[in-house]
């Protein structure tokens, strides 16, 4: 019933959507973090002129559904005559809102940045404030706390939460097919549509977002080990 | 014209996708349910599939999901349709929507409610036991609503991300309010402002969900002391 031969007739084409959706969700993590961390601290700033935009900013983010962040970006923004006249005078960054891939790494770094901020935001204000008590002792200037307290102690304690919101991102980049992208789904929905057969496009796909899942999974275990080994319960000798 | 005589189309379809979200939510509350309690049986016939369940099903994008239920159900419901020489049968969006979401969602549940289980302490079984409950009344008198407490913050969790989740039903033409806000922008070339207002009518739900859910976790913390600061 399963026929591997559709399988392996276009495991090319699975592998190119592979690299694609790589592509897509490694540059816009990257960006996503990059973009965050400034973010997160103006988020956790007192000053309403700081943290009320940031604020706003996650709020529209992360209570929206992220295929209508690419379908704004991809086909909405289309709607103002000044984006058509930017298009019609070829203003080379104007014209980079027609490419569905640039369209798609900017909705999903951007909504994957909303997340990221409200996590970094979250593991700042659980710093233990000893910590920065103690900083303020040694005569650090405020910078100098943030950059060499702060922001290792909660981008540390953020592992945890942020591995989940890459596993997140993997499956949340399968929307990129909405926008003629073929991604890893989009490869699946071409191989559906030559040979009518659900089960195996899709199927397969689904095998492959898998084992990238456990694959990020297996990288994020190793990374707590090795960044957040003081943290964790302290091993005891087995009594004899 | 109330946003073009669109109006009342994206408002049926807003009515569609929450008809979607919360009968995709009992499932998904009942599949976790089913999940944990497998989970924490200790046999081994049936920890092994939900375990496998779990990790299957959040290890899969749900459109993917959604895609293999909309396709490999309609092939599958023509075959069975064919053996049994009925009619045609179409697998409607809506079905596969909620099939797909609830069953996915149960994978998360399933998590949410087993850790929520374990962090009652077992001393109070114990005493239920004592007191000559039967098991029901231990899980119904004890368990169940404490177990409620601890799993809040996770259902509340839940329920926002498996809200945004539906948007994707619209990608196998259920008529949600996407759809509708889709077609809309086409006709009237104003996609942007469509799109807009589908937005704030899922921020309307996300934000009501928060405050109900702060407000019930508060309820369902009576009786339990907090440290003060």
């Amino acid at each position: 019933m399963f026929e591997f031969e559709i399988i392996t007739e276009n495991f090319s084409s699975y592998l190119d959507g592979m690299w694609l959706t790589a592509q897509l969700v490694g540059i816009a993590l990257a960006a996503g973090l990059v973009m965050a961390v400034p973010l997160a601290v103006m988020r956790v700033s007192n000053n309403p002129f700081l943290y009320r935009p940031v604020w706003l900013y996650t709020y529209f983010f992360r209570g929206t559904p992220m295929l209508i962040q690419l379908l704004v970006v991809y086909y909405g923004l289309a709607q103002f005559q000044w984006m058509q006249d930017a298009w019609e005078a070829q203003s080379p960054f104007w014209l980079l809102f027609r490419e569905p891939f640039f369209c798609a790494l900017l909705a999903f770094a951007v909504n994957t940045c909303a997340y990221t901020v409200e996590i970094l935001a979250g593991s700042i204000r659980s710093i233990p404030h000893g910590e920065i008590e103690a900083a303020q002792a040694m005569g650090m200037t405020p910078f100098t706390r943030l950059r060499r307290i702060t922001l290792p102690s909660a981008l540390r304690r953020s592992i945890p939460a942020y591995s989940n919101e890459v596993i997140f991102m993997l499956q949340g980049s399968a929307i990129a097919s909405a926008v003629t992208l073929v991604d890893i789904t989009g490869a699946a929905r071409d191989v559906y549509s030559r040979h009518f057969a659900p089960f195996e496009a899709f199927v397969f796909a689904g095998l492959i977002y898998l084992l990238m899942t456990f694959a990020i999974v297996g990288l994020f275990r190793l990374a707590e080990q090795r960044w957040l080994a003081h943290l964790m319960p302290r091993k005891t000798q087995a009594a004899h | 014209m109330f946003l073009d005589g669109y109006g009342p189309a994206i408002l049926d379809g807003a009515w569609v996708t929450l008809r979607l979200a919360l009968l995709s939510l009992c499932l998904a509350f009942a599949a976790g349910l089913a999940g944990a309690a497998a989970k924490l049986s200790g046999t081994r016939i049936l920890v092994w599939p939900a375990t496998a369940y779990s990790t299957l099903f959040r290890g899969v994008p749900d459109l993917v999901m959604m895609l293999i239920v909309f396709y490999g159900g309609q092939v599958m419901v023509n075959q069975v349709t064919d053996a049994l020489e009925w009619d045609y049968v179409d697998l409607s969006p809506f079905i596969a929507g909620v099939l797909t979401i609830g069953v996915i969602f149960g994978a998360y549940f399933t998590e949410t409610f087993r850790g929520a289980f374990l962090a009652v302490p077992a001393g109070q079984m114990e005493a239920g036991r004592a007191y000559g409950m039967t098991s029901l009344q231990v899980f119904m008198r004890i368990l169940f609503p404490q177990m409620l407490r601890h799993a809040l913050p996770g259902i509340g969790n839940n329920w926002l991300v498996l809200v945004k989740s539906t948007a994707i039903v619209s990608m196998i033409g259920l008529a949600d309010m996407n759809f509708v806000a889709d077609q809309a922008g086409r006709t009237t070339h104003q996609p942007f402002l469509f799109y807009m207002v589908v937005c704030l009518l899922y921020l309307c739900v996300t934000s009501v969900s928060s405050w109900t859910l702060h407000r019930l976790e508060r309820r369902y913390s009576v009786g339990v002391r907090h440290a003060e600061f």
